[in-house]
Protein backbone atom coordinates (compact mmCIF):
# COMPACT_ATOMS: atom_id res chain seq x y z
CA UNK A 1 0.00 0.00 0.00
CA UNK A 2 1.62 3.33 -1.15
CA UNK A 3 1.70 5.80 1.69
CA UNK A 4 1.57 8.91 -0.40
CA UNK A 5 -1.11 8.54 -2.37
CA UNK A 6 -1.48 12.35 -4.14
CA UNK A 7 1.74 11.83 -5.69
CA UNK A 8 1.42 8.23 -6.83
CA UNK A 9 -1.48 9.11 -8.54
CA UNK A 10 0.87 11.83 -10.53
CA UNK A 11 3.64 9.50 -11.21
CA UNK A 12 1.05 6.95 -12.46
CA UNK A 13 -0.06 9.52 -14.90
CA UNK A 14 3.28 10.33 -16.27
CA UNK A 15 4.33 6.78 -16.55
CA UNK A 16 1.22 6.15 -18.14
CA UNK A 17 1.84 8.09 -21.01
CA UNK A 18 5.03 6.28 -22.07
CA UNK A 19 3.41 2.92 -22.13
CA UNK A 20 4.38 1.91 -18.38
CA UNK A 21 3.29 0.65 -14.89
CA UNK A 22 4.66 1.35 -11.51
CA UNK A 23 5.62 -2.44 -11.64
CA UNK A 24 6.87 -2.89 -15.07
CA UNK A 25 4.06 -3.72 -17.21
CA UNK A 26 2.25 -2.39 -19.99
CA UNK A 27 -0.61 -0.66 -19.31
CA UNK A 28 -2.72 -3.96 -20.88
CA UNK A 29 -0.61 -6.80 -19.61
CA UNK A 30 -1.85 -8.87 -16.79
CA UNK A 31 0.47 -9.89 -13.89
CA UNK A 32 2.05 -13.06 -14.69
CA UNK A 33 1.76 -15.97 -14.44
CA UNK A 34 -2.12 -16.12 -13.66
CA UNK A 35 -2.58 -19.55 -11.08
CA UNK A 36 -5.82 -21.89 -10.84
CA UNK A 37 -5.60 -24.65 -8.49
CA UNK A 38 -8.44 -26.92 -8.33
CA UNK A 39 -9.63 -28.80 -5.60
CA UNK A 40 -8.01 -27.21 -2.49
CA UNK A 41 -10.70 -27.98 -0.22
CA UNK A 42 -11.57 -31.57 0.74
CA UNK A 43 -15.27 -30.40 2.31
CA UNK A 44 -16.40 -28.49 -0.53
CA UNK A 45 -18.28 -30.00 -3.80
CA UNK A 46 -15.71 -27.73 -5.45
CA UNK A 47 -13.14 -25.17 -5.01
CA UNK A 48 -10.45 -23.20 -6.74
CA UNK A 49 -8.07 -20.86 -5.49
CA UNK A 50 -6.14 -18.07 -8.15
CA UNK A 51 -3.37 -15.83 -7.74
CA UNK A 52 -2.95 -12.78 -9.64
CA UNK A 53 0.26 -11.78 -8.97
CA UNK A 54 0.13 -11.17 -5.18
CA UNK A 55 -4.07 -11.70 -5.21
CA UNK A 56 -5.10 -14.64 -3.98
CA UNK A 57 -9.19 -15.48 -3.95
CA UNK A 58 -10.04 -18.92 -2.72
CA UNK A 59 -13.85 -20.05 -3.69
CA UNK A 60 -16.06 -23.11 -2.53
CA UNK A 61 -18.83 -24.46 -3.52
CA UNK A 62 -21.71 -26.20 -1.45
CA UNK A 63 -24.69 -27.70 -2.34
CA UNK A 64 -27.77 -28.19 -0.12
CA UNK A 65 -31.26 -29.35 -1.32
CA UNK A 66 -34.42 -27.15 -0.95
CA UNK A 67 -37.67 -25.82 -2.58
CA UNK A 68 -37.28 -24.12 -5.81
CA UNK A 69 -38.99 -21.11 -5.97
CA UNK A 70 -43.17 -21.06 -6.71
CA UNK A 71 -42.78 -19.22 -10.03
CA UNK A 72 -40.33 -21.77 -11.31
CA UNK A 73 -40.84 -25.31 -9.85
CA UNK A 74 -38.15 -26.88 -12.59
CA UNK A 75 -34.97 -24.91 -11.70
CA UNK A 76 -32.49 -25.39 -9.05
CA UNK A 77 -31.01 -22.32 -7.76
CA UNK A 78 -27.46 -20.13 -6.61
CA UNK A 79 -26.50 -17.83 -4.46
CA UNK A 80 -22.90 -16.30 -4.32
CA UNK A 81 -21.73 -14.28 -1.38
CA UNK A 82 -18.05 -12.91 -0.43
CA UNK A 83 -15.99 -12.30 2.29
CA UNK A 84 -13.09 -9.81 2.58
CA UNK A 85 -11.01 -11.45 5.02
CA UNK A 86 -9.38 -9.23 7.82
CA UNK A 87 -5.90 -10.80 7.15
CA UNK A 88 -5.95 -9.90 2.91
CA UNK A 89 -5.03 -6.13 3.54
CA UNK A 90 -4.69 -3.49 6.35
CA UNK A 91 -7.83 -1.68 5.11
CA UNK A 92 -10.55 -4.67 5.23
CA UNK A 93 -11.74 -5.22 8.71
CA UNK A 94 -13.77 -8.41 10.51
CA UNK A 95 -17.62 -8.47 10.81
CA UNK A 96 -20.69 -8.59 7.90
CA UNK A 97 -19.59 -7.85 4.34
CA UNK A 98 -19.36 -4.01 3.71
CA UNK A 99 -20.46 -2.66 0.63
CA UNK A 100 -17.51 -3.55 -1.70
CA UNK A 101 -18.21 -7.76 -0.38
CA UNK A 102 -21.47 -7.28 -1.35
CA UNK A 103 -20.46 -5.63 -5.19
CA UNK A 104 -17.97 -7.86 -5.60
CA UNK A 105 -20.43 -10.94 -4.97
CA UNK A 106 -23.16 -9.39 -7.24
CA UNK A 107 -21.08 -8.66 -10.32
CA UNK A 108 -19.83 -12.26 -10.41
CA UNK A 109 -23.80 -13.70 -9.18
CA UNK A 110 -24.57 -11.54 -12.39
CA UNK A 111 -22.03 -12.89 -14.42
CA UNK A 112 -22.61 -16.98 -13.66
CA UNK A 113 -26.88 -16.33 -13.72
CA UNK A 114 -26.60 -13.92 -16.83
CA UNK A 115 -24.60 -16.11 -18.72
CA UNK A 116 -26.51 -19.27 -18.56
CA UNK A 117 -23.29 -21.07 -16.58
CA UNK A 118 -25.32 -23.33 -14.36
CA UNK A 119 -28.13 -25.59 -16.25
CA UNK A 120 -30.33 -24.71 -13.70
CA UNK A 121 -33.06 -26.85 -14.88
CA UNK A 122 -30.57 -30.14 -14.49
CA UNK A 123 -30.36 -28.75 -10.77
CA UNK A 124 -34.15 -29.88 -10.51
CA UNK A 125 -34.98 -33.34 -8.48
CA UNK A 126 -38.39 -32.95 -8.08
CA UNK A 127 -40.55 -30.80 -9.86
CA UNK A 128 -42.00 -28.38 -7.54
CA UNK A 129 -40.46 -29.73 -4.11
CA UNK A 130 -37.28 -30.43 -4.29
CA UNK A 131 -34.17 -28.67 -6.49
CA UNK A 132 -30.61 -28.25 -5.79
CA UNK A 133 -29.13 -24.80 -4.60
CA UNK A 134 -25.56 -23.78 -5.13
CA UNK A 135 -23.57 -21.97 -2.45
CA UNK A 136 -20.68 -20.18 -4.36
CA UNK A 137 -18.62 -18.23 -1.48
CA UNK A 138 -15.67 -16.21 -2.45
CA UNK A 139 -13.02 -15.54 0.17
CA UNK A 140 -10.23 -12.90 -0.62
CA UNK A 141 -6.75 -14.53 0.93
CA UNK A 142 -4.86 -11.52 -0.06
CA UNK A 143 -5.49 -8.15 -1.67
CA UNK A 144 -3.09 -6.38 -4.08
CA UNK A 145 -5.61 -5.46 -6.47
CA UNK A 146 -7.70 -6.72 -9.34
CA UNK A 147 -10.40 -9.01 -6.65
CA UNK A 148 -13.04 -8.59 -9.73
CA UNK A 149 -11.20 -10.69 -11.91
CA UNK A 150 -9.81 -13.29 -9.62
CA UNK A 151 -13.33 -13.99 -7.91
CA UNK A 152 -15.09 -14.09 -11.59
CA UNK A 153 -12.55 -16.48 -12.44
CA UNK A 154 -12.21 -18.61 -9.07
CA UNK A 155 -16.08 -18.91 -9.16
CA UNK A 156 -15.91 -20.71 -12.54
CA UNK A 157 -13.09 -22.73 -11.80
CA UNK A 158 -14.92 -23.70 -8.62
CA UNK A 159 -17.69 -24.63 -10.29
CA UNK A 160 -16.25 -26.68 -12.86
CA UNK A 161 -14.83 -28.36 -10.03
CA UNK A 162 -17.78 -29.37 -8.70
CA UNK A 163 -19.90 -32.35 -8.72
CA UNK A 164 -23.02 -33.59 -7.43
CA UNK A 165 -22.94 -35.12 -3.86
CA UNK A 166 -24.79 -38.42 -3.45
CA UNK A 167 -28.58 -38.86 -2.66
CA UNK A 168 -29.35 -41.93 -0.23
CA UNK A 169 -32.39 -43.73 -0.77
CA UNK A 170 -34.30 -42.39 2.41
CA UNK A 171 -33.42 -38.49 0.71
CA UNK A 172 -30.38 -37.75 2.88
CA UNK A 173 -27.57 -36.36 1.66
CA UNK A 174 -24.36 -38.14 1.76
CA UNK A 175 -21.11 -35.54 1.26
CA UNK A 176 -18.79 -37.77 1.07
CA UNK A 177 -19.62 -39.56 -1.98
CA UNK A 178 -19.54 -37.48 -5.43
CA UNK A 179 -21.28 -38.54 -8.62
CA UNK A 180 -21.64 -36.66 -11.87
CA UNK A 181 -19.77 -32.92 -12.22
CA UNK A 182 -22.25 -30.05 -12.12
CA UNK A 183 -23.96 -28.90 -15.57
CA UNK A 184 -21.81 -26.18 -16.59
CA UNK A 185 -22.55 -25.01 -19.91
CA UNK A 186 -20.99 -21.67 -20.11
CA UNK A 187 -17.26 -19.50 -19.04
CA UNK A 188 -18.11 -16.16 -18.24
CA UNK A 189 -14.97 -14.55 -17.88
CA UNK A 190 -14.54 -10.81 -16.20
CA UNK A 191 -12.40 -8.03 -16.96
CA UNK A 192 -11.90 -5.35 -15.30
CA UNK A 193 -10.82 -1.77 -17.01
CA UNK A 194 -9.82 0.93 -15.00
CA UNK A 195 -9.40 4.37 -15.96
CA UNK A 196 -6.57 6.75 -14.48
CA UNK A 197 -6.39 10.35 -16.27
CA UNK A 198 -8.37 9.08 -19.70
CA UNK A 199 -5.83 6.12 -19.98
CA UNK A 200 -6.95 2.65 -20.04
CA UNK A 201 -5.84 -0.01 -17.26
CA UNK A 202 -6.32 -3.65 -17.11
CA UNK A 203 -5.47 -5.73 -13.78
CA UNK A 204 -4.47 -2.86 -11.60
CA UNK A 205 -2.48 -3.55 -8.18
CA UNK A 206 -3.61 -2.14 -5.03
CA UNK A 207 -1.84 0.53 -5.03
CA UNK A 208 -3.46 1.88 -8.74
CA UNK A 209 -6.66 0.91 -7.34
CA UNK A 210 -5.97 3.83 -4.66
CA UNK A 211 -5.91 6.82 -7.29
CA UNK A 212 -8.20 5.47 -10.56
CA UNK A 213 -10.70 7.52 -11.56
CA UNK A 214 -13.35 5.17 -12.73
CA UNK A 215 -13.57 1.45 -13.44
CA UNK A 216 -15.71 -0.74 -15.78
CA UNK A 217 -16.46 -4.70 -15.86
CA UNK A 218 -17.34 -6.35 -18.12
CA UNK A 219 -18.17 -10.03 -18.53
CA UNK A 220 -18.23 -12.35 -21.50
CA UNK A 221 -18.60 -15.87 -22.45
CA UNK A 222 -16.97 -17.85 -24.90
CA UNK A 223 -18.40 -16.40 -28.37
CA UNK A 224 -17.79 -13.21 -26.72
CA UNK A 225 -21.38 -11.67 -26.14
CA UNK A 226 -20.91 -9.64 -22.84
CA UNK A 227 -23.14 -10.45 -20.63
CA UNK A 228 -22.92 -8.41 -17.64
CA UNK A 229 -21.13 -5.29 -17.00
CA UNK A 230 -20.89 -2.75 -13.80
CA UNK A 231 -19.34 0.31 -13.47
CA UNK A 232 -17.87 1.47 -10.13
CA UNK A 233 -15.49 4.82 -9.44
CA UNK A 234 -16.11 8.43 -8.92
CA UNK A 235 -15.00 9.58 -12.91
CA UNK A 236 -17.60 8.14 -16.05
CA UNK A 237 -16.37 6.87 -19.46
CA UNK A 238 -17.32 8.51 -22.65
CA UNK A 239 -18.68 6.70 -25.74
CA UNK A 240 -15.17 6.33 -27.29
CA UNK A 241 -13.91 5.18 -23.82
CA UNK A 242 -16.56 2.44 -23.33
CA UNK A 243 -16.24 1.14 -26.95
CA UNK A 244 -12.25 0.88 -26.03
CA UNK A 245 -13.24 -1.09 -23.16
CA UNK A 246 -15.30 -3.36 -24.27
CA UNK A 247 -12.96 -4.02 -27.26
CA UNK A 248 -9.81 -4.48 -24.73
CA UNK A 249 -12.37 -6.66 -22.18
CA UNK A 250 -13.14 -9.22 -25.04
CA UNK A 251 -9.58 -9.39 -26.12
CA UNK A 252 -8.69 -10.25 -22.97
CA UNK A 253 -11.29 -12.50 -21.40
CA UNK A 254 -9.80 -14.74 -24.55
CA UNK A 255 -6.69 -14.79 -22.57
CA UNK A 256 -7.89 -15.48 -19.04
CA UNK A 257 -10.05 -18.27 -20.86
CA UNK A 258 -6.35 -20.33 -21.93
CA UNK A 259 -5.93 -20.52 -18.02
CA UNK A 260 -9.03 -22.47 -17.07
CA UNK B 1 31.77 -21.69 30.82
CA UNK B 2 30.20 -18.88 28.03
CA UNK B 3 29.02 -20.15 24.45
CA UNK B 4 27.64 -18.87 21.60
CA UNK B 5 25.06 -21.15 20.25
CA UNK B 6 23.70 -19.23 17.44
CA UNK B 7 26.23 -17.62 14.59
CA UNK B 8 25.96 -13.78 13.69
CA UNK B 9 23.59 -13.15 11.14
CA UNK B 10 21.53 -15.83 11.45
CA UNK B 11 18.32 -16.00 11.53
CA UNK B 12 16.15 -17.35 15.32
CA UNK B 13 12.58 -17.50 16.13
CA UNK B 14 11.48 -16.84 19.46
CA UNK B 15 12.16 -19.13 22.26
CA UNK B 16 15.52 -20.07 20.21
CA UNK B 17 18.70 -20.14 22.52
CA UNK B 18 21.26 -17.80 21.56
CA UNK B 19 23.73 -18.05 23.69
CA UNK B 20 25.12 -20.10 27.23
CA UNK B 21 26.49 -18.35 30.07
CA UNK B 22 27.09 -15.15 32.09
CA UNK B 23 29.58 -13.63 30.04
CA UNK B 24 26.83 -12.50 27.10
CA UNK B 25 24.49 -9.97 27.97
CA UNK B 26 20.82 -9.41 26.33
CA UNK B 27 19.72 -6.22 25.37
CA UNK B 28 16.99 -5.52 22.42
CA UNK B 29 14.93 -8.69 21.00
CA UNK B 30 16.48 -11.03 23.57
CA UNK B 31 16.35 -12.47 27.26
CA UNK B 32 17.83 -14.53 30.04
CA UNK B 33 16.73 -16.45 31.60
CA UNK B 34 18.82 -18.42 34.31
CA UNK B 35 22.19 -18.58 32.67
CA UNK B 36 20.94 -18.74 28.90
CA UNK B 37 20.09 -16.03 26.52
CA UNK B 38 16.87 -16.18 24.16
CA UNK B 39 15.45 -14.44 21.32
CA UNK B 40 12.10 -12.95 21.86
CA UNK B 41 11.14 -12.55 18.51
CA UNK B 42 12.07 -13.65 14.52
CA UNK B 43 15.15 -11.65 12.92
CA UNK B 44 18.62 -11.84 12.64
CA UNK B 45 21.20 -12.09 14.94
CA UNK B 46 23.67 -8.80 15.98
CA UNK B 47 26.77 -9.24 18.07
CA UNK B 48 28.46 -6.41 19.57
CA UNK B 49 31.16 -6.86 22.15
CA UNK B 50 29.43 -9.59 23.73
CA UNK B 51 26.09 -7.97 24.01
CA UNK B 52 23.41 -10.02 21.96
CA UNK B 53 20.46 -8.24 19.78
CA UNK B 54 17.92 -9.58 17.54
CA UNK B 55 17.03 -7.13 14.70
CA UNK B 56 13.71 -8.15 12.99
CA UNK B 57 13.47 -8.87 9.60
CA UNK B 58 10.41 -7.10 9.15
CA UNK B 59 7.45 -4.68 11.44
CA UNK B 60 6.79 -1.16 12.35
CA UNK B 61 8.69 1.52 13.03
CA UNK B 62 9.33 2.37 16.66
CA UNK B 63 9.92 5.51 17.10
CA UNK B 64 13.31 7.14 18.80
CA UNK B 65 14.36 10.38 19.80
CA UNK B 66 16.37 11.95 17.73
CA UNK B 67 15.67 10.31 14.62
CA UNK B 68 15.24 12.40 11.36
CA UNK B 69 12.31 10.93 9.62
CA UNK B 70 9.82 11.31 6.51
CA UNK B 71 6.36 12.26 7.03
CA UNK B 72 2.94 13.09 5.22
CA UNK B 73 0.49 15.08 7.21
CA UNK B 74 -2.35 13.38 8.11
CA UNK B 75 -5.01 15.67 9.93
CA UNK B 76 -5.18 19.55 10.17
CA UNK B 77 -5.78 20.34 14.09
CA UNK B 78 -5.93 23.88 15.81
CA UNK B 79 -2.96 24.40 16.62
CA UNK B 80 -0.35 21.72 14.66
CA UNK B 81 -0.35 18.85 12.51
CA UNK B 82 -1.33 14.80 13.01
CA UNK B 83 1.66 13.38 10.39
CA UNK B 84 1.70 10.34 9.32
CA UNK B 85 5.35 8.24 9.80
CA UNK B 86 4.76 4.73 9.44
CA UNK B 87 5.00 4.19 13.34
CA UNK B 88 1.43 2.33 14.66
CA UNK B 89 0.63 6.21 16.61
CA UNK B 90 0.48 9.07 14.61
CA UNK B 91 3.05 11.63 15.32
CA UNK B 92 2.17 15.51 16.19
CA UNK B 93 3.92 18.47 14.92
CA UNK B 94 2.94 21.60 16.86
CA UNK B 95 2.85 25.02 15.09
CA UNK B 96 5.31 26.65 17.31
CA UNK B 97 8.06 23.54 16.25
CA UNK B 98 7.09 24.09 12.26
CA UNK B 99 6.78 27.60 11.73
CA UNK B 100 9.26 30.62 12.39
CA UNK B 101 6.81 33.19 11.77
CA UNK B 102 4.17 34.27 14.38
CA UNK B 103 0.78 32.61 13.79
CA UNK B 104 -2.52 34.05 14.53
CA UNK B 105 -4.56 30.78 15.75
CA UNK B 106 -7.89 32.43 15.06
CA UNK B 107 -7.27 33.45 11.84
CA UNK B 108 -5.11 31.86 10.30
CA UNK B 109 -5.39 29.12 7.63
CA UNK B 110 -3.31 26.15 8.87
CA UNK B 111 -3.37 24.85 5.69
CA UNK B 112 -1.28 27.29 4.14
CA UNK B 113 1.76 26.07 5.98
CA UNK B 114 1.22 22.43 5.36
CA UNK B 115 -2.21 21.11 3.68
CA UNK B 116 -2.79 17.36 3.51
CA UNK B 117 -0.73 14.91 1.26
CA UNK B 118 2.02 17.02 2.44
CA UNK B 119 5.32 15.48 2.62
CA UNK B 120 7.98 16.72 5.22
CA UNK B 121 11.10 16.03 6.61
CA UNK B 122 11.14 16.23 10.59
CA UNK B 123 13.05 15.19 13.94
CA UNK B 124 11.46 13.71 16.57
CA UNK B 125 11.55 15.24 19.32
CA UNK B 126 10.30 13.32 22.14
CA UNK B 127 8.55 10.26 22.61
CA UNK B 128 6.59 9.60 25.69
CA UNK B 129 6.36 6.20 27.33
CA UNK B 130 2.46 6.52 26.32
CA UNK B 131 3.80 6.92 23.02
CA UNK B 132 3.13 10.34 22.46
CA UNK B 133 5.35 11.03 19.44
CA UNK B 134 6.31 14.83 19.07
CA UNK B 135 8.02 16.55 16.20
CA UNK B 136 9.97 19.02 15.56
CA UNK B 137 11.64 21.05 12.40
CA UNK B 138 13.40 23.91 13.76
CA UNK B 139 16.21 22.98 11.52
CA UNK B 140 17.36 24.25 8.53
CA UNK B 141 17.34 20.94 6.89
CA UNK B 142 13.95 19.86 8.16
CA UNK B 143 11.25 21.16 5.90
CA UNK B 144 8.78 20.52 3.36
CA UNK B 145 9.53 18.49 0.54
CA UNK B 146 8.37 19.49 -2.96
CA UNK B 147 7.27 17.34 -5.40
CA UNK B 148 7.83 13.70 -5.88
CA UNK B 149 6.85 11.01 -4.27
CA UNK B 150 7.52 8.71 -1.27
CA UNK B 151 7.76 5.18 -1.48
CA UNK B 152 8.74 3.07 1.48
CA UNK B 153 11.13 0.18 2.51
CA UNK B 154 11.08 -2.00 6.38
CA UNK B 155 13.21 0.17 9.02
CA UNK B 156 15.31 -2.33 9.75
CA UNK B 157 16.68 -2.06 6.38
CA UNK B 158 17.61 1.70 6.31
CA UNK B 159 21.00 1.16 7.27
CA UNK B 160 21.87 -1.51 4.27
CA UNK B 161 19.96 0.92 1.94
CA UNK B 162 22.42 4.08 2.72
CA UNK B 163 25.23 1.80 2.86
CA UNK B 164 28.51 2.17 4.18
CA UNK B 165 29.07 6.02 4.87
CA UNK B 166 26.47 6.21 2.31
CA UNK B 167 28.10 4.12 -0.92
CA UNK B 168 24.94 2.92 -1.79
CA UNK B 169 22.45 5.34 -1.58
CA UNK B 170 25.65 7.60 -3.36
CA UNK B 171 25.89 4.79 -5.85
CA UNK B 172 21.90 4.97 -6.85
CA UNK B 173 21.58 9.14 -7.22
CA UNK B 174 24.53 8.58 -9.09
CA UNK B 175 22.91 6.68 -11.90
CA UNK B 176 19.33 7.74 -11.66
CA UNK B 177 20.37 11.36 -11.17
CA UNK B 178 17.25 11.73 -8.24
CA UNK B 179 17.36 13.48 -5.46
CA UNK B 180 16.77 11.15 -2.62
CA UNK B 181 16.21 11.61 1.19
CA UNK B 182 15.59 8.80 3.29
CA UNK B 183 14.03 8.99 6.58
CA UNK B 184 14.76 6.40 10.13
CA UNK B 185 10.73 5.45 9.28
CA UNK B 186 11.77 4.05 5.91
CA UNK B 187 10.07 6.48 3.98
CA UNK B 188 12.21 7.83 1.23
CA UNK B 189 11.24 10.42 -0.76
CA UNK B 190 12.48 10.86 -4.22
CA UNK B 191 12.26 13.50 -7.12
CA UNK B 192 13.93 13.86 -10.82
CA UNK B 193 13.05 12.39 -14.06
CA UNK B 194 10.37 9.39 -14.13
CA UNK B 195 12.82 6.22 -15.27
CA UNK B 196 15.05 7.77 -12.18
CA UNK B 197 11.92 7.29 -10.15
CA UNK B 198 10.97 3.81 -11.63
CA UNK B 199 14.77 2.83 -10.86
CA UNK B 200 15.01 3.67 -7.60
CA UNK B 201 12.02 1.42 -6.71
CA UNK B 202 13.00 -1.41 -8.26
CA UNK B 203 16.43 -1.07 -6.62
CA UNK B 204 14.79 -0.55 -3.38
CA UNK B 205 12.49 -3.53 -3.39
CA UNK B 206 15.81 -5.35 -4.21
CA UNK B 207 17.43 -4.23 -1.06
CA UNK B 208 14.42 -4.83 0.33
CA UNK B 209 14.01 -8.76 -0.67
CA UNK B 210 18.00 -9.47 -0.43
CA UNK B 211 19.27 -7.25 2.58
CA UNK B 212 20.03 -10.75 4.50
CA UNK B 213 22.81 -11.54 1.21
CA UNK B 214 26.09 -10.05 0.96
CA UNK B 215 27.20 -8.60 -2.43
CA UNK B 216 24.58 -6.67 -2.18
CA UNK B 217 26.06 -3.77 -3.45
CA UNK B 218 27.55 -5.12 -6.65
CA UNK B 219 23.75 -6.33 -6.97
CA UNK B 220 22.70 -3.37 -7.22
CA UNK B 221 25.26 -2.04 -9.23
CA UNK B 222 24.74 -4.43 -11.93
CA UNK B 223 20.22 -4.32 -11.71
CA UNK B 224 20.92 -0.30 -11.97
CA UNK B 225 23.62 -0.34 -14.95
CA UNK B 226 21.03 -2.69 -16.87
CA UNK B 227 18.23 -0.11 -16.28
CA UNK B 228 20.06 2.99 -17.47
CA UNK B 229 21.42 0.92 -20.45
CA UNK B 230 17.53 -0.08 -21.67
CA UNK B 231 16.25 3.62 -21.54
Amino acid sequence: MTVDVKNFRRYVIELSKKNKRADGRALLDYRKPIKIEYGISKNAEGSASVTIGKTNVVCGVKMEIGTPYPDRPDEGTMIVSGEFAAIASPNFEPGAPKENAIELARIVDRGIRESGAIDVKKLCITEGEKAWIVFIDIYIQNHDGNLIDAAALAAIAALSNAKFPKINENGTVDYHEHTEPLPIVQKPIACTINKIDGKLFVDSTADEEQVFDGRLTVTSNEEGIINAMQKGGREGFTEEELNKSVEIALEKAKELRKYL
Amino acid sequence: MSKLLIKEKEIVIPGEKIAEGMDFLPSTGTFREGESIYANKLGLVELKNHITKVVSLKGYYMPKRGDTVIGIINYIGYSGWDVNIGAPYDASLPVGEAVKERVDLLRGDMSRYFNLGDVIIANVFNVTKSKIIKLSMRDYSLKKLNGGRVIKISPSKVPRLIGKSGSMVGMIKEYTKCDINIGQNGFIWINGPIEGQYLIEKAVNLIEEKAHTSGLTDRVKQMLEEGVKNE
